[in-house]
């Protein structure tokens, strides 16, 4: 028997699996999708790997690029990315969190150039195991706040 | 060619032990006489979007006593920010009039800003409460003036260690030349964890003390005294209780050994007795001078007067 899709398969795209629920609007943020194309959300998916549920996000005819999909990993780092090409799929993706992060993190310090002079967002990896970041203009250390992350700059 | 040649100078992070050496060494032979003239043709801009005494005119008499000339303004109300230009423009604008540029400004990463839209060589003079690695420049320098080394010292830093950028500035400095490290504090202004768990990681010997005498069987090298800042304390009360501990005197200086030194970023409040003053412990104020050579060497660095 056909297996009923509650989220209906693409024939080109990215498949972004194993997204802690509510967290998949987030990602559609950060990846900047608001006004691209066709996507779809499925929220709150009975998950073994993710006991508060999992969301699933299907992006039609685009490619995310892997610095894109380094940058799921700061709120997903679990999220499972599969590269679907004619209906099938071309590369199950290994993500990883990312050496630098711009323009999608907002530095937690209201009294960075970032937030008042206008210069450009952008963090350093300081610390993987703690997944600590460290802003390149007033230099403070900041773990990952998903509150802070917006659509890029 | 010098390595400093065109160089930004924005935070202590960006430099290597040996840039410290190159800047300490030069600032001394700067002192000594050597270098006159290295700015000579050159115009350094002086933008101090911040009211600052010391700095200030210490990188403008630095200009001058180098042959430079230096123009710029000393207050924000000076500049066109006030009509509403970005400060990336004002920078860029400048930035054509200049062969170097000294930027004090309240907020942090400006420095790196300037540099990023500007063509000539930007100092950090203070970027609100996270660098100002002139002032670590020249400690560096008034002490090994005064040890003839930098290696292998004790010191103690006292005051305001959770929000001072000098001392943390310093902190970071001395870790890299294998300083012994106490920290004198009141419990509410501790030195940050976090830069305790750097120390750590990179093995550098230190404890934590509530009073400069608490230190006393270290036989310290150096005391560096920094202001503990009233508007940190909501009660005026808890600020004087606390304020009162932190004063050095004849007494502390007794108690902590003749062979201390005792230095200080100043401005002073009351943290050091004016009886201090005379003693051969204090150096504060050949430290502050020691601001003119430190950023005439610095910018003879930058602008390529000195190789």
């Amino acid at each position: 028997m056909e297996r009923a899709y509650k989220v209906y398969a693409i024939n080109n795209g990215t498949v972004i699996d194993h997204i802690p629920t509510p967290l998949a609007l987030k990602v559609v943020e950060i990846l900047g999708l608001g006004n691209e194309g066709i996507f779809t959300i499925g929220v709150g998916f009975q998950s073994k790997r993710l006991p508060g549920g999992k969301d699933i996000l299907k992006i039609e005819n685009r490619i995310l690029l892997e610095s894109e999909t380094d940058t799921i990993a700061l709120i997903a780092p679990d999220a499972t990315i599969n590269i679907i090409k004619d209906g099938r799929v071309s590369e199950k993706r290994i993500i990883s969190i990312p050496q630098s992060i711009f323009g999608v993190m907002q530095c937690p310090n209201p009294n960075c150039a970032t937030n008042k002079l206008g210069a450009h967002r952008h963090f350093e990896l300081e610390d993987k195991n703690t997944m600590t970041y460290r802003c390149q203009y007033c230099e403070r250390v900041t773990e990952i706040i998903p509150e802070n992350l917006t659509a890029p700059e | 060619m010098s390595s400093f040649k065109a160089r930004d100078i924005i935070s202590l992070r960006d430099m290597t032990t040996q840039d410290l050496w190159t800047v300490v060494t030069t600032a001394g032979e700067v002192k000594a006489g050597m270098h006159r003239g290295c700015l000579l043709d050159k115009t350094i801009a002086s933008l101090f979007f911040e009211p600052s005494t010391r700095t200030r005119l210490s990188f403008e008499s630095a200009v001058v006593k180098s042959g430079g000339s230096v123009f710029g303004f000393a207050d924000p109300g000076s500049s066109s920010q006030k009509k509403g230009e970005s400060f990336a423009d004002s920078i860029r604008t400048v930035t054509g009039y200049c062969d170097a540029m000294v930027i004090r400004h309240p907020v942090e990463g400006a420095a790196r800003l300037a540099s990023e839209v500007a063509s000539v060589p930007v100092i950090n003079a203070g970027d609100g409460a996270n660098q100002h690695p002139t002032q670590t420049f020249l400690d560096l320098f008034t002490i090994y003036e005064e040890f003839g080394r930098l290696e292998n010292l004790k010191i103690g830093i006292m005051g305001d260690l959770k929000y001072g950028r000098t001392v943390h500035s310093l902190t970071h400095a001395m870790s890299l030349f294998d300083a012994e490290m106490v920290f004198i504090s009141p419990p509410s202004l501790k030195m940050p964890s976090n830069i305790l768990s750097d120390l750590r990681e990179k093995g550098v010997s230190f404890r934590t003390a509530d009073t400069p005498e608490d230190a006393s069987d270290m036989n310290l090298d150096v005391l560096y005294v920094t202001r503990i800042q009233k508007e940190r304390f909501g009660d005026p009360l808890e600020y004087k209780n606390v304020a009162h501990g932190y004063r050095i005197t004849r007494d502390t200086i007794s108690a902590l050994g003749e062979q201390v030194r005792i230095m200080h970023p100043l401005p002073r409040v009351d943290e050091i007795a004016e009886e201090v003053d005379s003693t051969p412990n204090a150096i504060y104020f050949t430290q502050a001078h020691n601001g003119v050579p430190t950023r005439q060497a610095l910018l003879g660095l930058v602008t390529g007067g000195i190789n």
